[in-house]
């Protein structure tokens, strides 16, 4: 039990002259939750995709559970729940009678019924997948991942599209399982999601790791403090005001960003420096705070601005 | 959308993780094959409903010259023949070929059952359905004044001949499906049935063509499962040996091309 859930080195695939994957690695710990992250066309499907076995590797080792998810096939399956990032259900088959299929495949799955009750299926058990709705369709993707009570899941981008309500949902299932000693590798280009879910961030970008650890390592300690106000407000007065090595940037909108190279220096004489300054402007800070860095910002440093696209 | 009160069950997830034991994994994705076959409309279009009206239309009308003889001693081979084809080669090659196509053959993939289980889950649908069909035709058949010939060894002869061109039909149905687009393989599986439904001797005698061409139709699955047919519920022959070579080579060929170059994607 020693072995890591995934444990990836040097991964390379290409499609023909595109490569997908270029020298990746990454280690997934048993029992806790590692997201994969980065825009799309990063190679995070790809990435999981081989891990699950369904692709070859040009290049690289990859061990799931300690195994070869090629050669190992067949030891693995049983242990291993997967979730595609769309489709994989016959159309005209029901919720329900899907869901006892994939536990008809396992020694002891979980009790269907109970499973659907758990994730709001049970008005559709007889409902064909095709008119499913979208968010429904993921949810039953997702029963059928974990319904053989596996050591490990693989879900990609299990959120893709859901509105807030199915979201949450799924973020508590897998908080859930993840309390249960399940690990699981997910995917997803939500920053956000990535923040509330994981225990290590694996950011991906142009098929590489630009950046793997844990939240708060990637987040780092560094706090910032951010208000809102009337674009074009006198930055280089405030800054003034401020200590040595402070910077004040402002963003479209009238959002200002004060930042400080010496961590100490940002505690509460700055923020009444700041106030004070806004004050004898006669200037109302709105949506004042002093928050870390989130990985949003970190995400959008490291893959650049330009690279939204979602 | 989702309960409140749903949230607070008390499912445990923890990992305990086995695969089920082949047998039941087989049966229980046959079942699934079986209720999805048998929950669509087109497909029961083609395996049902045109077989019996070709069967009734053609027996009790004289639109086609069957050259003597019942009509309906003539057609029910024919229009049997066509039903199992119907299941084996043209619901399975346009069902699996969206199968392929919505991630489903993927999806299944990643659980327990192997591919090898896969197949027999297949299969198995597959003779569930021919079962419904031919109890069905016959029913028809027997009502519009069928008498079929053979007795017993007649029809343990025909099973064999159904087997032989269920597997050579399902092996050209995955050959197709594992290599063409889905919607490829949805137009040409039609035009398949629809050509082979007027060229193999299903409800139009061969003997009616020309004879330059009879060898090449005499080499059809659809022939010689028509004629293997005919031949022992017809004319109270044996074994009719030519059409099951004829099968088995279909089968052999069929089943190799598919395992070389069948993609699950």
């Amino acid at each position: 039990m020693d072995t890591a859930a995934v444990e990836v080195t040097d991964l390379v695939k290409s499609y023909g002259s595109t490569t997908a994957v270029a020298g990746l690695s990454f280690t997934a710990p048993r029992g806790a939750v590692t997201a994969l992250l980065g825009p799309n066309g990063a190679g995070k499907t790809s990435t999981i995709e081989i891990c699950e076995g369904f692709r070859q590797a040009d290049s690289g080792t990859v061990r799931v559970l300690g195994l070869d998810p090629i050669t190992d096939a067949r030891a693995l399956k049983p242990r291993v729940g997967v979730m595609l990032q769309a489709g994989g259900v016959p159309t005209g088959a029901r919720a329900g009678e899907w869901l006892r299929l994939m536990a008809a495949f396992h020694a002891d799955p979980l009790p269907p019924q109970e499973l659907m009750e758990r994730l709001g299926l049970v008005s559709v058990a007889r409902t064909p997948f095709r008119r499913l709705s979208g968010g429904q369709q993921q949810r039953l993707s997702l029963a059928a991942a974990v319904i053989g009570r596996p050591e490990l899941v693989f879900l990609d981008e299990p959120t893709a599209g859901l509105d807030p309500q199915a979201r949450m949902a799924t973020w508590e299932l897998v908080t859930e399982l993840r309390t249960a000693g399940v690990g699981v590798v997910l995917t997803t280009h939500y920053m956000e999601e990535a923040e509330r879910l994981a225990d290590r961030v694996v950011i991906i970008d142009h098929g590489r790791v630009v950046a793997d650890g844990g939240t708060d390592e990637l987040t780092g300690a560094d706090q910032e403090l951010r208000f809102r106000a009337a674009p074009g407000i006198d930055s280089a007065s405030l800054l003034s005001a401020l200590p040595a090595g402070c910077r004040v940037e402002e963003f479209p909108g009238g959002h200002y960003v004060v930042t400080c190279a010496d961590p100490q220096a940002l505690g509460p004489g700055l923020l009444a420096t700041v106030t004070t300054w806004c004050a004898a402007q006669g200037i109302l800070p709105e949506d004042l705070r002093v928050q870390r860095r989130s990985l949003e910002d970190v995400f959008l440093e490291l893959t650049g601005r330009d690279l939204r696209e979602s | 959308m989702i309960d409140p009160a749903s949230r607070t069950s008390s499912v445990s997830f923890a990992p305990a993780p086995g695969a089920a034991p082949l047998p039941r994994m087989v049966l229980a994705q046959a079942g699934m094959e079986l209720r999805v076959l048998l929950r669509n409309g087109e497909q029961l279009l083609l395996t049902m409903v045109i077989p019996v009206l070709l069967l009734v239309g053609f027996s009790m009308t004289s639109l086609i010259d069957i050259g003597g003889g019942s009509r309906v001693d003539f057609l029910a081979p024919g229009v049997i023949a066509l039903a199992v084809m119907s299941t084996a080669f043209t619901g399975q090659a346009i069902g699996t070929g969206f199968e392929r196509r919505y991630g489903v053959l993927k999806r299944l993939g990643a659980t327990p059952l192997s591919r090898f289980g896969l197949l027999g889950a297949k299969t198995l649908a597959v003779l569930a359905v021919q079962v419904v069909q031919i109890t069905l035709l016959s029913a028809v058949a027997l009502t519009l004044g069928w008498s079929p010939r053979g007795g017993l060894t007649g029809a343990l002869a025909c099973a064999l001949v159904i087997l032989l061109a269920t597997a050579a039909f399902s092996s050209l149905a995955l050959l197709m499906a594992g290599t063409l687009r889905a919607e490829a393989t949805l137009a040409a599986a039609n035009l398949v049935y629809v050509v082979l439904l007027g060229l193999g001797g299903v409800v139009f005698p061969i003997d009616r063509y020309p004879d330059a061409v009879r060898p090449f139709l005499e080499a059809l699955p659809i022939t010689a499962l028509a004629d293997g047919l005919r031949s022992v519920l017809t004319e109270g022959a044996g074994l009719p040996l030519a059409p099951l070579l004829v099968l088995a080579v279909w089968a052999v060929a069929g089943s190799l091309l598919a395992s070389r170059l069948f993609r699950w994607e």
